[in-house]
């Protein structure tokens, strides 16, 4: 007898035209999500804030009820959905960008009050949609069409380390930075989704989870050059852990 | 301070405070608000009430951010509003053009003082564009309500929700400093319109159903034409059927004022002394700002010599008028820059100067 160990989530809308760019992270994390809704049981039960950038296309698919909030404020709209429906799963899914520099008011705001909520940031150090110019958390050095001479700190300044920041609030149940450039690191990545999740489910507060990601197009590499590079380069400046949970020991 | 929600019996209160009474009144589920003068004390009394009521409040870190909790909060299909004054509508301004797309029922009351910039607090009408004509980006309409009184603060609130759920569209309650702060005796009536059924497109979580998703992002031009046509469908609906306006002396009127909001309370002081005089003066007050009573007005030049706007900005709604009546009749405009309306004697003295 035959036994089915790898199938499409529930959570993931079938035959959906995949509109991510070859060996961009997006693809895993999304999936990811999907899969943890599915075991958390909560896919009937959810609504999405998405976000604007690469990440607005994650309501093609998954096949949750979702709002598309404008950029850097799916944190303030999951807080009015999460006030007017306590009862619902309310999670976030946004880019660096939209996350820490246009959203970061309504990141750090949720976070101080504590909105029962869960949010994922996708890093990958540049505004991928628009063409690769730099971000909030392009690092010091990198090139990008906006830094042409890379980013230099009397000039652009310095990149912001969302999971620290986010831990910092004293609202935030917990906060991870994680990263999908192996297997273990996979695995890692999709339990700290879900201990995102389960916080807000126990009602302890914001859950946060930072993903290191790759976006070869615009770092103009291959997709195994772009994972070496958040090994060797992000996680120097990005490194990876578990940064506050209040569930621990 | 802000008394209690009391429904079918007179009370003397602020127009802020009544507005806010009435949202309750009307089953508004969540406020989100940032403090903005005149229109403070709307979200001083729902940080009480919504909290003794067990419904949803946010002192929301800006504007934009309140907009955006409104925004969600109505996705879910649930009576939601917030309120502001001019430049801090002015940050309102994207969400309300994504709340337009989204096809969503966000209620906002807009009480004007002075402009541009941070202006002054004094009363003002200086916003009839910017609620009207909208500084979001593309193609959308906001449904606009123009109390003129207390009273009317109330009544307007009830129907924004009603108008708002009805064809799922922002609503703007536009009311201004000198209505916010002004009190008057009010009757709180029970919210008189039907509840309107949301199941067809709230976000509920997909239980037993594929995932719904409220957007604005369509990639591909065909689709977005689309849209808009239907849209703009529901606007020819909403005009059709939602245009209001008062009018006092115009059957056999030679003079027709326009004017809105506070600003009409003393023009109709003044239409009644021109009567007195032997003017044959009228006037026509819309309540609705969008929809504009265009048709009625189109119909008045017919039998008018002469419009006649007052408003409290440099002029903005005397444009409509004049859209409406399309050079038949000529229109003219009595104004002040910023503060409490003119006087009824002052606009009589500029009605006869004018004719």
């Amino acid at each position: 007898m035959a036994t089915q160990v790898f199938k499409l989530p529930e959570s993931l809308r079938e035959n959906t035209r995949y509109s991510f760019c070859p060996g961009c992270d997006h693809g895993v994390a999304v999936r990811l999500v999907a899969e943890v809704l599915d075991e958390l049981g909560i896919r009937e039960n959810t609504i999405l804030a998405a976000s604007i950038g690469c990440s607005v296309t994650i309501y093609d698919f998954l096949n949750i009820d979702a709002i598309e909030a404008p950029h850097g404020r799916a944190m303030a709209e999951a807080t009015g959905v999460k006030r007017a429906r306590p009862d619902k799963f309310v999670f976030t899914y946004q880019g660096d960008g939209d996350f820490a520099s246009i959203g970061l008011a309504e990141s750090l705001n949720a976070a101080l009050r504590g909105e029962n909520i869960s949010a994922i940031c996708i890093n990958n150090t540049t505004y991928g949609m628009t063409g690769g110019q730099l971000g909030p958390t392009t690092l010091v050095g990198q090139v990008t069409t906006t830094s042409p001479t890379g980013r230099n700190i009397e000039y652009y300044g310095y990149p912001i380390k969302i999971a620290e920041h986010i831990a910092l609030c004293d609202g935030t149940a917990f906060s991870a930075r994680v990263s999908l450039d192996t297997v273990a690191n996979i695995k890692k990545a999709k339990q700290a989704i879900k201990k995102a999740f389960e916080v807000q489910i126990k009602g302890l507060g914001l859950g946060f989870v930072e993903i290191l990601s790759t976006c070869p197009t615009n770092w103009k590499m291959t997709p195994d050059e772009a994972h070496e590079r958040v090994r060797n380069e992000m996680m120097k400046t990005f490194v990876p852990g578990i940064y506050k949970d209040v569930t621990a020991d | 301070m802000a008394t209690e929600c009391i429904t079918n019996k007179k009370v003397l209160t602020k127009g802020n405070y009544a507005i806010a009474q009435a949202a309750v009144l009307a089953g508004c589920e969540c406020y989100f608000g940032y403090p903005i003068t005149p229109q403070s004390e709307i979200g001083e009394f729902m940080s009480g009430k919504m909290q003794e009521l067990n419904r949803g409040y946010v002192s929301a870190e800006s504007e934009l951010a309140a907009i955006n909790m409104v925004i969600g909060a109505c996705s879910t299909g649930a009576k939601a509003m917030t309120s502001s004054s001019s430049c801090a509508v002015s940050l309102m301004q994207e969400g309300l053009s994504y709340a337009t797309s989204d096809q969503l029922p966000v209620v906002l009351v807009s009480v004007m003082r002075g402009g541009p910039g941070l202006g002054n607090i004094y009363p003002s009408q200086g916003d009839y564009f910017q609620a009207t004509k909208g500084g979001g980006n593309g193609d959308y309409k906001l449904i606009v309500l123009a109390p003129s009184t207390v009273q009317e603060c109330v009544d307007l609130t009830y129907k924004a929700f009603y108008l708002a759920h009805k064809y799922r569209n922002p609503t703007v309650l536009l009311a201004d400093g000198l209505l916010g702060q002004m009190m008057e005796p009010v009757e709180f009536k029970e919210y008189p319109y039907p509840e309107i059924d949301n199941s067809g497109w709230a976000l509920t979580g997909a239980k037993g159903r594929s995932g719904r998703v409220i957007r604005s992002y369509a990639p591909l031009a065909e689709d977005q034409c689309v849209f808009l046509e239907k849209l703009y469908q529901k606007y020819k609906t909403i005009e059709e059927n939602e245009t209001e306006w008062e009018e006092i002396g115009t059957e056999d009127a030679d003079i027709i004022l326009v004017s809105f909001g506070s600003t009409s309370r003393n023009v109709k002081t003044a239409v009644k002394m021109c009567r007195e005089k032997g003017i044959k003066a009228g006037i026509l007050r819309p309540i609705t700002l969008y929809p504009f009573p265009n048709n009625r007005l189109k119909e008045l030049a017919c039998i008018a010599k002469k419009f006649i706007v007052v408003e409290v900005n440099m002029g903005q709604m005397v444009n409509d008028v004049r859209l409406a009546v399309n050079g038949k009749v000529p229109v003219e405009l009595i104004h002040k820059p910023v503060g409490a309306p003119p006087a009824p004697e002052e606009i009589l003295d500029k009605i006869e100067e004018l004719i």
